[in-house]
């Protein structure tokens, strides 16, 4: 079967454990690592599993783009490079699937809108962060019983697997996250918290979501949504768990989440990262079936002046 | 030697209020805005030179994680800054929870200083927060949490990227409230044998071992010139280094804190011990705190949910103690609180 070719921008923790994930996928191959040090660890991990390497940026992809057929690009560099990338990869219709939380794009959180992203043809998606992935399904499964008026999630990951990129730019994390609670998520206001613990051996992913509710919670029904949720994310990141919840309180539902990831990369404690590039397979699959299918025209968009 | 008290006549410390913010954990975040301005006079006209005024977790605090105050941080501010003749008001910032977008509001409401907080290896969270504070003119700390938890190069390691960020003082925090006078001599001197020596050191210390006064005092020995208490001792855990205890000690010893001793007792008797709602000392769940190494703000919560679920308070925080949870992870008390519950066959359902 055809597959779309990928290029991964960043070879960080992030890039790399997507090698392993786009490897595995039938839809997706990826070809090309792209980096800014010819000394990097990843770049060299990433030629020793097969792909073409740069260590020019974006700039040194460019070049090959047409004749390779990169027709989708992950983004797992910074915020602040992010823009300049999507416009110059988006100029030769290549579509991107951002990893960095700088969300020029439409945020996207599988289970609740991928088939929104789809259907509109965009070119640029952005996967919030590993905190919101996590936690944004299940805020949604409360919003789509009952409305919420505030959302509040609990992030705690492991030192390990926490890159420098990441902890140099917290802010960014927190703000994009809180504004995906709401955009995502479904709550009227939201907040996002993230704590990184540095317990050896490494603790695995968890997350707390917190939900006020207008009214009284309908339990059963919201049981019963957090379930069908769970099952949903477990499709694409089978150690997605539910640990306690939902539990109610007046209006306040809290759910406890703990996500283990499939130890390509890192170990399996840091769910974070797996879910994450999880979502960026699948996003980038959904996608790549729609191009292989004859339905989605990737477009290349001039850059804004 | 370590062992030996050194002479310390004459040498300055500043001290530096908590009452006000980690007071609020005590409060269960339930301070008034006459409460503030009348407790932070008194420090004022005392001649406490630095007052922390905020929601318990800092910038960004108000949240079901960690409590709604009743009223924001700038109305606190609003309230407290233009009654100050001396006195300047500091905030906290723990990255992750606070932002700069409200390090900026703090500046706007009055504040000048800041400390700037993370767990003790994780410094590298803090470099554009300690960055803006001084780009903004702030006095700026950076505040190394739980440092019993860091030995003491690993401490000094922290520091020094904290320095490098612009931090102008370093904190030993031990939020614990379980470190001896040795282990907080020997994190002092491994900062001071790295640090600049414009840079100077403090010592944040909680009262759950009743060590709070001999900590600072062993930290003020070893080179510290920065010291946070609390008048009444009103903090999280068993509180803080009390502040009045300190004055007096500081008193005896010929060190120059420029704080009346006699206005800071009154002000202890006459209004922060009838505002307790509980007595902030050394009971079973705090000296649990200090004895299993646990961030003193868990107190209240862990209370809550031993109430809520029916498993001991102390079974709860030794757990927490043992799964090796840091400060800001308040979620975890419940949600250990009912996996432990499931465990006993107290629960009637499960999430599994």
């Amino acid at each position: 079967m055809k597959k779309i070719k990928c290029a991964i921008i960043g070879p960080g923790n992030i890039g790399t454990d997507l090698i392993y994930k786009l490897k595995r996928s039938p839809v997706l191959d990826p070809v090309w690592m792209v980096g800014i040090d010819p000394k990097s660890e990843g770049l060299i991990r990433a030629r020793d599993m097969g792909l073409k390497t740069t260590d020019q940026g974006v700039d040194g992809l460019l070049p090959h783009v047409l004749a390779d057929e990169v027709q989708i690009a992950f983004d797992a560099t910074s915020a602040y490079v992010h823009k300049s990338n999507s416009d110059k990869l988006n100029a030769l219709g290549v579509l991107m699937v951002d990893l960095t939380p700088a969300a020029i794009g439409g945020l996207c959180v599988p289970p609740v809108n991928l088939d929104q992203h789809a259907k509109a043809q965009a070119m640029n998606v952005n996967m919030i962060s590993c905190a919101g992935q996590a936690t944004i399904p299940m805020v949604n499964a409360v919003s789509r019983i009952q409305p919420v008026s505030y959302a509040e999630i609990i992030a705690t990951v492991s030192s390990k697997s926490i890159g420098p990129g990441t902890r140099a730019n917290l802010d960014e994390f927190t703000y994009t996250t809180s504004s995906a609670v709401c955009a995502v998520g479904g709550s009227r206001t939201g907040k996002a918290l993230v704590i990184i613990n540095p317990a050896d051996p490494p603790m695995i992913m968890r997350n707390t979501i917190y939900c006020l509710c207008d009214d009284a919670p309908d339990q059963d029904r919201i049981r019963e949504s957090v379930h069908q949720m769970l099952a949903e994310v477990q499709k694409y990141v089978p150690g997605y768990r539910l640990v306690n919840g939902p539990v109610f309180d007046g209006k306040k539902v809290g759910v406890f989440m703990e996500v283990a990831g499939l130890g390509d990369y890192l170990p399996t404690y840091a769910g974070n990262l797996d879910i994450m590039t999880a979502a960026a397979a699948r996003t980038a699959e959904m996608f790549a079936t729609e191009i292989l299918a004859g339905r989605y025209q990737l477009k290349a968009i001039k850059e804004a002046a | 030697m370590a062992n030996e008290l050194r002479n310390l006549k004459d040498r300055k410390v500043l001290v530096h209020d908590m009452a006000l913010r980690d007071g609020m954990h005590a409060k269960r975040e339930q301070i008034s805005t006459a409460q503030m301005i009348e407790v932070a006079t008194k420090l004022d006209d005392a001649g406490v030179p630095l007052i922390q005024v905020s929601h318990g977790a800092g910038l960004g605090g108000n949240s079901l994680q960690h409590g709604f105050a009743m009223h924001s941080n700038e109305e606190y501010w609003d309230a407290v800054v233009p009654k100050m003749k001396k006195a300047r008001i500091s905030c906290l910032l723990i990255p992750g929870l606070g932002t700069m977008k409200e390090l900026q509001s703090a500046y706007d409401h009055g504040v000048r200083s800041v400390h700037v907080a993370t767990h003790c290896t994780e410094a590298d969270t803090s470099p554009q927060h300690i960055a803006y504070a001084r780009k903004l003119g702030m006095d700026a700390t950076g505040f190394l949490m739980m440092a019993h938890l860091n030995d003491p190069k690993g401490l000094a390691t922290q520091g020094k990227l904290m320095e490098s960020y612009g931090a102008q003082t370093i904190y030993i925090t031990d939020s614990a409230g379980y470190m001896l006078p040795n282990d907080v001599i020997e994190r002092v001197r491994a900062l001071r044998e790295v640090l600049k020596p414009e840079t100077e050191i403090g010592f944040h210390g909680h009262h759950n071992l009743g060590m709070g006064i001999a900590n600072s005092i062993a930290a003020i020995e070893e080179g510290a010139s920065r010291i946070d208490a609390s008048v009444g001792g009103l903090g999280a855990g068993a509180g803080n280094t009390p502040l009045e205890v300190f004055v007096a000690v500081c008193d005896r010893m010929g060190i120059d804190t420029g704080c009346d001793l006699f206005k800071l007792m009154d002000l202890t008797q006459d209004v922060i011990f009838p505002m307790m709602d509980h007595i902030v000392r050394v009971d079973r769940s705090s000296l649990t705190l200090g004895f299993a190494g646990v961030y003193s703000t868990f107190l209240l919560h862990a209370d809550r949910a031993s109430k809520k679920y029916g498993i001991p308070a102390r079974d709860i925080l030794v757990e927490l103690g043992r799964k090796k949870m840091i400060g800001g992870q308040e979620d975890m008390i419940e949600d250990t609180a009912l996996t432990m519950a499931r465990e006993r066959g107290l629960l009637k359902t499960s999430a599994a």
